[in-house]
């Protein structure tokens, strides 16, 4: 064995006597880390899922529906259709009529149709189904449409899922702030849980001062005892995050709509990503807190 | 081996004037004591050869080396040139004699066949083969501070700094802890020892450094402790 590995060994070892000794603070510091990468996972699932609603919507909704006042001369309708059909990124322009409309929404009412029996005029109004290639066109559309009399209403879902990536980034700014916080914690009550380690061994470390050990050797198995804080809360918190998911997922398509759970990330689609994420975080937030722990000390 | 060339140490929190202008060069293979009274800089001096202070001015030169123009992080590497044996012994207490001794060769890597081999043999020169096994607690002060002196040499130093071996043992104790530093010498160790014990000094006859006031004030041959002896 080099020499290099014999040291390297040592330190694994100590590292490992220094975690199961200080076991009762460790918990706290697993505790903070798991606290942080679950709160990470949940920030994660709810952007990606708001994230699928607005590709999804996107798709379903590139449409524009342009609902005609009753009274409406026929040349107006032409010159709508004609701007229509002319604008840019306009693939299908369809007239809807009343009749059309209210045969509709009898078939989505479904059972409860019989209640739109007794209208003794069709309230719903005449309208242009305009399809988009993309939604984005849409405000084009709608500009091209703007002085022309007898539009009653322009309705499209450009707002909508603009409302919803304003939710998104919120929640992205949102979960951003509280995930520093958290870490910055976490950093702090690890290096403070490496600190009773340090101070515990506080002779031995002046010793091996003396006796010609590297600072290197001397952080080695304090490091190794922040990495396995880490770790342990990386391990804890994939496991929450993900059978925690996978039972919300459950209970949302059973018990809500199958529909809603479309939209929401797949349970595991994201256990790779997560994995290798929380690790990571949680090795950096254990390295960065006994380093932090053992500064003072070793430059004194 | 040992060089001090202009030294001045001015500490910086409380602008005491610790060592102005030592110069003293100590050869490959002396014995030399270092003496004053508390205070003088005999502790400066050793904290310097050690590098846990840096001097105001001046060079300190250790084995051809400019210590004064090493790196913070090359400090251990310097260290291992020297040995150190304290006052307090500084053992640790969770582990046998055998373990503290090897915790010396571990931290730099050695071969286990060679700790094997080096541990018991610097037990037998501080003749404490049988204790290997002891704990510090079942120790006397004397065979505490002859683990203290095997772990310092046990690396094979060409330089041992003791200070104050003997201020916590009884004389007759204090004698046998003479006797292994004399016969680490006398395998070709360069010592330095500060000691406040004028009988030793006085019946060893070895080199004397006096310090005073931050100057050495007498460096004489096989000296004595006072000016009157």
């Amino acid at each position: 064995m080099s020499m290099k590995l014999r040291i390297f060994k040592n330190i694994l070892k100590q590292g490992f006597q220094g975690s199961w000794r200080n076991r009762g603070m460790g918990l706290a510091s697993i505790g903070s880390i798991t606290a942080v990468l679950v709160i990470l996972g949940m920030v994660l699932i709810i952007i990606l899922s708001i994230n699928n609603i607005v590709v999804e919507t996107k798709n379903k909704f590139d449409e524009i529906q342009i609902y005609l006042e009753d009274d409406i001369e026929s040349e107006k309708m032409k010159e709508i259709e004609d701007k229509l059909k002319s604008s840019e990124g306009v693939t299908d322009v369809y007239f809807e009529s009343k009749d059309e409309a209210l045969e509709i929404m009898k078939k989505d009412w479904g059972e409860e149709s019989y209640l739109l029996e007794g209208l003794e005029e069709n309230p719903l109004p005449n309208s242009y189904i305009v399809k988009l290639k993309d939604i984005e066109y849409a405000d084009n559309v709608v500009s091209k449409l703007e002085g022309i009399d007898g539009i009653e209403e322009i309705k499209y879902y450009k707002d909508v899922i603009e409302k919803l990536l304003a939710a998104a980034n919120y929640i992205k700014v949102g979960g951003i702030i509280i995930i520093a916080i958290l870490m910055f914690v976490s950093v702090f009550i690890i290096s403070n849980t490496i600190k009773i380690t340090v101070t515990a061994r506080k002779r031995e470390i002046n010793i091996m001062k003396y006796v010609g050990a590297t600072n290197g050797y001397i952080r080695g198995p304090f490091v190794i005892e922040g990495i396995i804080l880490g770790l342990i809360g990386a391990g804890l918190s994939i496991l929450i995050v993900n059978y925690g998911y996978e039972y919300l997922f459950k209970v949302i398509s059973e018990k809500l709509y199958v529909i809603f759970t479309v939209y929401l990330v797949a349970p595991h689609a994201l256990l790779k990503d997560i994995i290798i994420m929380f690790m990571a975080i949680g090795v950096g937030i254990g390295t960065l807190g006994s380093l932090i722990s053992l500064k003072k000390f070793l430059n004194a | 081996m040992i060089k001090f060339i202009n030294v001045s140490k001015v500490y910086e929190d409380n602008g005491a004037k610790a060592l102005s202008n030592v110069n003293m060069f100590i050869g490959k293979g002396e014995f030399v004591f270092l003496v004053g009274p508390s205070g003088a800089g005999k502790s400066t001096i050793i904290k310097l050869l050690l590098k846990e202070i840096d001097p105001t001015s001046g060079t300190i030169i250790l084995n051809d080396i400019d210590i004064t123009k090493v790196k913070n992080r090359k400090v251990p590497y310097i260290r291992r040139n020297i040995g150190v044996v304290f006052q307090d012994f500084r053992l640790l207490p969770n582990k046998t004699v055998y373990e503290n001794i090897a915790f010396a060769m571990e931290i730099i890597g050695s071969h286990p066949k060679e700790i094997r081999r080096r541990v018991p043999m610097v037990l037998s020169m501080v003749d404490l083969s049988g204790k290997a096994y002891c704990y510090p607690d079942q120790l006397s002060g004397g065979e505490h501070q002859r683990v203290a002196i095997a772990r310092a040499i046990v690396n094979n130093p060409p330089v041992l700094i003791a200070d104050e071996p003997t201020g916590n043992l009884d004389p007759d104790t204090a004698w046998e802890i003479m006797k292994i530093i004399k016969d680490i010498n006398r395998r070709g160790t360069t010592v330095l020892m500060a000691t406040h014990a004028k009988d030793i000094v006085n019946s060893m006859k070895r080199r004397v450094i006096a310090i005073e006031g931050g100057r050495v004030v007498r460096d004489e041959e096989k000296g004595v402790y006072e000016y009157e002896a």
